[in-house]
């Protein structure tokens, strides 16, 4: 990200007002320009920013500054609540029909990912019980058809297709009487995509619509989109009338302004999130992540539950305990490597945690790369049980023995002996500074909660 | 059709909603004022051009009004187009010939339109005359390869290929085999749609570049960035993280027949320098235009 988050330049513009205890007109617009420069570098639509600002400034003058807050944290605050309020709640449900099959219809426009949603759908929906059926309507791009059906070969999800030579509306339709006969009772409509300019197209999904009545109307859209996403969004809602939102491609760095432009201009739910490029790399949108998403805050809350569902509690537990008593060994080290390594790539992970989503505060920690773990582990791995406990006492000869052995050299492993003595000194910090907050009776209950919030500001 | 008004058609609508917005709001005004400055912002904004880019260019207009005296809102968009082109310059960026073979190396993010360009480039290449081999070096995605074959058949080129879930660097590497055998004189190489945040992917692209080099010395001697013109400011970060993996040369700005204006090419060209060598403003096989950016500037202006 080339952007620094809001939540940092909030934080200058407010130095100055420290202690202030209440929010007045000018205060506020002097935040409200960081506020709309960082809804725009995140692609919000011009438009909805401006109704936006308008909302914000009437909730934030006047407001009193809540005792334990900044005034820079309750103009975020404000901004947060607002962004996830507009975002709406969580709606990450099928409209299902009374008599199934129930049919769902994927429209957007071309490379958004329809193709690649309509799978991943089929297989979310399969696990919670559904016999669904993909269909290959889109017969304009070369080897779409294929696509589809390499795609549902491999999740072991019939396709159904009649080749590029019928039109949309009669696959359509005789994909749903095949259904009918095949007991399936869900149907995922794969449609061409194209610029939602174009009208013939629209024509084309309307009667595609008319024909099946679908159930659900879903826009896949990419969240990389930049100010077009409003008028894509409206086109084809008022065309098509739709009843949720996908949004593909949010593993990247994009902070997906589009999202909020869509959910401002259409009032359609955003339903799902597509983070990857597996077929089970769907998800439940979270709006209240999104919000600190656009405003550049990091997502500590999906890294929560990442580390949640994925650190054994008992090994958290001990290792909780070796670092506040600085008994930290290489081989908590290394365990402690593994476990992080579940969560996935290094650069993603360092990505949700606010102020350090920018690319400058990347470089400043150096290149992170998920093979450096790899030769870290060698080395590691190449020590004795006695090495591993008593690392600084490790000889010359050690040294030389470890690294043959690694097949690193002597600086790699001295390298990684300073590294890990650097980690055990800022270990010791944390845990301090987590003594003091509990003293100050603040931020006492998640220590990486409280952490991440408090690096805020 | 000359090529000049085909490309003007094409980017009607562009115009509809830049330049007409802007003359609707210089015309019946009587001065220059600060309203004005910022409705401009706003319009630039909208065409994606970005929030520091669109500010830099509206406080480079109002120096260029005072040290011209200019006082006629009329005045403002000839103006404008003269900043922009000053940004975009004025000549046409061409391909960095090298070889033979020119080795051409296509990345970008998914959905940009990668494979569809490659179509589109191996029939320019082939209408000049020069002999084009396609390599199908997505060999990730279910039935890109078939997607590329298609076109290698809609143009009348040849194709190498391997299966799907190959090593993209040994696709690369037969190629270049093959296109020296048969004295080819362009090819172009296909690779797998990637997010450029993902390091482990960015690194397969920097090996089918050291494979390149390694074969033809010089190559990939052009590296294009297929950048959609629906994205925002994201694509920013793509160009500067594909550049920095791969040495990015040029870029295709692809879908611009819509309504996306792709004005964050203002930006990328002003930040990193690189240059818009092709634009995609159709979906048929010669929708494809060598880039000028002088040209571009005026078809979005006259």
């Amino acid at each position: 990200m080339v952007f620094s988050g809001l939540a940092e330049k909030l934080q200058e513009t407010f130095r100055k007002l420290k202690g202030k205890g209440r929010l007045t007109g000018e205060d506020v617009d002097e935040a409200l320009k960081e506020v709309r420069r960082a809804l725009l570098d995140a692609d919000v639509n011009f438009k909805v920013v401006k109704d936006f600002q308008q909302r914000v400034k009437e909730r934030a003058v006047g407001s009193d500054v809540l005792t334990s807050l900044t005034p820079g944290q309750q103009v975020v605050k404000i901004v947060h609540d607002e962004l996830a309020g507009l975002m709406g709640g969580v709606q990450s449900k099928i409209n299902l029909a009374p008599k199934p099959p129930t049919v769902v219809m994927m429209v957007g426009l071309q490379g958004g990912g329809k193709t690649t949603t309509s799978a991943k759908l089929a297989n979310m929906l399969r696990k919670s019980g559904r016999r669904p059926l993909l269909v290959a309507a889109d017969i304009y791009r070369p080897a779409a058809i294929k696509q589809l059906q390499v795609l549902g070969s491999q999740l072991d999800v019939p396709v159904f297709s009649m080749g590029d030579r019928n039109s949309p509306v009669d696959i359509a339709r005789a994909a749903l009487e095949n259904a009918v006969t095949n007991n399936r009772d869900l149907v995922i409509i794969d449609t061409a995509g194209r610029l939602h300019v174009d009208d013939e197209l629209m024509s084309e999904l309307e009667a595609v619509k008319a024909a099946v009545k679908p159930h659900e109307i879903l826009l896949v859209v990419d969240a990389m989109t930049g100010q077009v996403a409003v008028n894509v969004a409206e086109t084809f809602n008022q065309r098509l009338g739709l009843d949720g939102v996908v949004l593909t491609k949010l593993d990247g760095d994009t902070r997906g302004g589009a999202a909020l432009s869509i959910k401002a201009v259409t009032g359609c739910p955003i339903k799902f999130a597509g983070v990857g490029e597996k077929l089970d790399a769907i998800e439940p949108f979270h709006p209240d992540r999104m919000a600190d998403r656009i405003l550049g805050m990091g997502d500590v809350m999906t890294l929560i539950e990442k580390a949640q569902s994925n650190f054994d509690s008992e090994q958290m537990e001990k290792l909780n305990k070796k670092i506040r008593a600085a008994d930290f060994t290489l081989e908590d080290f290394m365990q402690q490597i593994q476990e992080v390594k579940k969560l996935g790539p290094l650069q993603q992970i360092i990505g949700m945690i606010p102020g350090l989503g920018s690319a400058k505060k990347l470089k400043e920690l150096g290149e992170i790369d998920d093979k450096e773990l790899v030769y870290v582990e060698a080395i590691v791995k190449s020590m004795t049980p006695w090495e591993r406990r008593h690392s600084h006492e490790i000889s010359g000869s050690r040294k030389k023995r470890i690294a043959r052995g690694s097949g690193t050299s002597v600086q790699e492993v001295n390298r990684l002996l300073k590294q890990f003595e650097q980690t055990k000194k800022m270990m010791k910090q944390f845990t301090d500074m987590e003594k003091n907050i509990k003293k100050g009776g603040k931020m006492g209950m998640n220590p990486l909660l409280g952490l991440g919030k408090k690096d805020l500001f | 059709m000359g090529l000049f008004s085909k490309l003007k058609e094409s980017l009607t609508k562009t115009r509809q909603g830049f330049v007409e917005k802007i003359e609707s709001l210089v015309t019946g005004r009587k001065a220059i004022d600060q309203e004005l400055y910022d409705e401009l912002e706003e319009i630039l904004i909208q065409a994606d051009v970005g929030a520091d880019t669109a500010l830099d260019l509206v406080e480079d207009l109002r120096k260029l009004v005072k040290e011209r005296k200019v006082g006629d809102p009329e005045q403002l968009k000839p103006l404008l187009q003269e900043l922009i082109a000053g940004i975009m310059g004025e000549e046409t960026y061409a391909v960095n010939w090298g070889g033979p073979p020119t080795v051409i190396l296509v990345v970008g993010v998914n959905g940009v339109g990668k494979t569809t360009t490659i179509g589109k480039l191996a029939h320019y290449f082939k209408e000049n005359g020069q002999k084009v081999l396609l390599a199908a070096g997505d060999t990730f995605r279910a039935a890109a390869i078939d997607q590329l074959e298609i076109w290698a058949n809609r143009t009348g080129v040849d194709i190498i290929k391997h299966h799907e879930g190959s090593d993209p660097a040994a696709v690369a590497f037969d190629a270049l085999q093959a296109a020296r055998a048969r004295k080819i004189d362009v090819l172009i190489i296909d690779t797998a749609g990637r997010l450029h945040t993902k390091s482990n992917l960015m690194d397969e692209l920097k090996k089918v570049g050291r494979v390149m080099s390694r074969e033809v010395p010089g190559a990939p001697h052009e590296v294009l960035l297929v950048l959609d013109s629906t994205t925002g400011q994201n694509a920013i970060s793509q160009a500067k993280l594909f550049g920095e993996a791969t040495g990015v040369t040029g870029i295709v700005l692809t879908k611009l027949d819509g309504t996306a204006k792709g004005g964050v090419v203002i930006g990328i060209r002003k930040e990193l320098d690189i240059p818009v060598k092709f634009i995609g403003i159709g979906e048929g096989i010669d929708d494809l235009r060598s880039y000028d950016a002088g040209d571009y500037v005026k078809a979005l202006f006259n």
